[in-house]
């Protein structure tokens, strides 16, 4: 069997990327302008809220409790060589709210909801079913990706609270058993540590991630081209592609605010 | 072949104005990458007329109908249905134009999550309309097309026939003024490709809906042409010898991206063209 390998041009890679990012734009701008555009459709809002939060649940309670559980572990090693280990509480509690807790869940739901929803929607493109909806007069971006769009943004705000809490929960599991840190003392530097911006990022992380996780997912879905096949090759890129994002818009987001309100 | 009891009829629309046409392709070209689909193309599907259209596969029959329906763009050209121009309407026109127009996918494109009567009832659902009317309408047309009995069932647990009718159910619901049908016997067995073919006359000469119906079976368009729907014996049956349809069809072929014939069965059969000798050999 022979290979012939095909030299792509870079001008044509770097065309195809442009044209992605005007149609990710272009359909992110159509999304948003229909929250304010009748009919909304709430009930498909909540039955994606449903999906997308309770279903996620299992995985961010494992996964901000272990995230919680490590990060005291790995600190402790370091802070019991100063003799800090009552700091054990700050560390944990704002690497999980401002950083971890968000990254983690956004990552979590990124690998869960954004796959899931680049293939329900790239199966229905290959089988002419956003096309049927739209020729029965209904526009697939109110009726899918809007919803999809409300439902994850508001639900990713309350799975972070969750996997914050969680890590938190996890992290004194961790300084009260192995390391004899008392509860008190441990929740009390948790609480002390926090100030307003702490909380600001941690909780308008999970919103941008929200909107990142939803929008990548559907833009991978709705223009799947090459069957089954296509089908496939979009749910990886949605999820690599949302989690890249993710990853970019953590740093940038987090310099502003510390631009925005100083570094501590 | 018998045939189930007819829903109210209200032939309206339709046949309230013969004159216009339904559907207009002036000079449209479409190509995907260096590939010309369809290049050049006209014709006009005049309002109460029923239209076959042919062609080998690839050679642009799909795409045809997506773009008389604003589901695609063409490069250059303009289209008209019922009187709009599609090609200069933005999307959120499209979809008011839309429910004035009923499609029958290739593989049916039934919302494979929702169930048989609310697939049916899909459109009448987004216009709010009262749930018993609803379901009034949905059982009309199910008995329609004789699956009153998968009311409740799933697209998955339908034979691609039953979806196939689901489809022409779901299409017809709300009485559209043009119906484009996309190989609705197209992988089917012969005695099913009847009975859709017999569904089609029947929606044809009970409502005398505007069709443009692609096909690969050219016995399906003779079936159409030479028979009709008897409402009395609620049948289909076949024309007199020498008496023609009351509702006027004609036939369109494609071939290189251009419209190679366009005219009625007897032009048709007396065509010089070798290729359409051929095809239709």
């Amino acid at each position: 069997m022979a290979f012939e390998l095909e030299l792509i041009s870079p001008i044509e890679v770097a065309k195809d990327v442009a044209l992605a990012v005007q149609e990710y734009t272009l359909l992110s701008a159509q999304s948003l302008a229909n929250f304010f555009r009748r009919p909304l459709y709430m009930g498909d809002m909540l039955q994606q809220a449903d999906l997308i939060g309770v279903g996620s649940l299992p995985i961010v309670i494992l996964t901000g409790l272990s995230v919680g559980a490590l990060l005291a572990l790995n600190a402790a090693s370091t802070l019991q060589r100063f003799g800090g280990i009552t700091l054990i509480g700050q560390l944990v509690s704002i690497g999980m709210v401002t950083e971890l807790g968000p990254l983690i869940t956004g990552l979590m739901v990124a690998g869960r909801n954004a796959s899931g929803m680049a293939s329900e929607l790239g199966s229905m493109i290959v089988t002419e079913q956003i096309d049927a909806m739209r020729a029965l007069g209904t526009d697939p971006t109110k009726k899918l990706i809007t919803p999809r769009i409300g439902a994850t943004a508001f639900m990713l705000f309350f799975l972070t609270i969750i996997a914050d809490l969680l890590g938190l929960i996890g992290g004194f599991a961790v300084a009260h058993l192995i390391f004899g840190l008392n509860s008190r003392q441990y929740w009390t530097s948790v609480w002390q540590i926090l100030v307003f911006r702490d909380v600001f990022t941690g909780l308008i992380k999970p919103v941008l991630f929200g909107f990142i996780i939803s929008t990548v997912g559907c833009y991978y879905g709705i223009s799947t081209r090459g069957g089954t096949q296509g089908v496939g090759r979009s749910t990886t890129q949605a999820v690599v592609a949302a989690s890249v994002l993710i990853l970019i818009v953590d740093f940038f987001v987090t310099k502003l605010i510390f631009a925005i309100f100083g570094y501590r | 072949m018998p045939a189930p009891t007819l829903p109210s009829e209200n032939p309206t629309a339709s046949v309230a104005s013969l004159s216009g046409y339904a559907i207009e392709f002036d000079k449209v070209s479409i190509a995907f990458d260096e590939k010309v689909v369809l290049d050049g193309i006209s014709f006009q599907l005049a309002r109460g007329e029923t239209k076959a259209l042919f062609g080998v596969a690839g050679s642009g029959k799909s795409t045809l109908l997506k773009l008389a329906m604003g589901l695609m763009r063409p490069d250059s050209g303009r289209i008209f249905a019922l009187g709009e121009e599609v090609t200069r309407m933005s999307e959120q026109e499209l979809f008011e134009l839309r429910r004035r127009v009923g499609i029958v996918f290739q593989e049916s494109a039934l919302f494979d999550s929702l169930k048989v009567y609310e697939n049916v009832a899909f459109r009448l659902m987004e216009e709010k309309t009262p749930a018993e009317e609803i379901e009034r309408r949905v059982r009309e047309v199910l008995r329609f097309v004789e699956l009153e009995q998968t009311y409740d069932m799933r697209p998955s647990e339908l034979s691609g026939g039953m979806r196939r009718r689901v489809a022409i159910a779901r299409a017809i619901i709300t009485e559209p003024e043009v119906l484009l049908y996309d190989s609705p016997t197209g992988g089917l067995d012969p005695v099913t490709s009847n009975t859709i073919v017999e569904l089609i006359v029947k929606q044809r000469d009970v409502y005398k809906t505007s069709a443009l119906m692609v096909t690969h079976r050219l016995q399906d368009a003779f079936t159409m042409a030479t028979h009709q729907f008897d409402k009395a014996t609620n049948q289909m049956v076949v024309l007199p010898k020498g008496q023609r349809c009351e509702v006027p069809l004609s036939f369109l072929i494609l071939r290189d991206a251009k419209v190679i014939f366009d005219g009625d069965a007897q032009q048709l059969a007396t065509s010089r063209d070798e290729y359409i000798r051929e095809y239709i050999s």
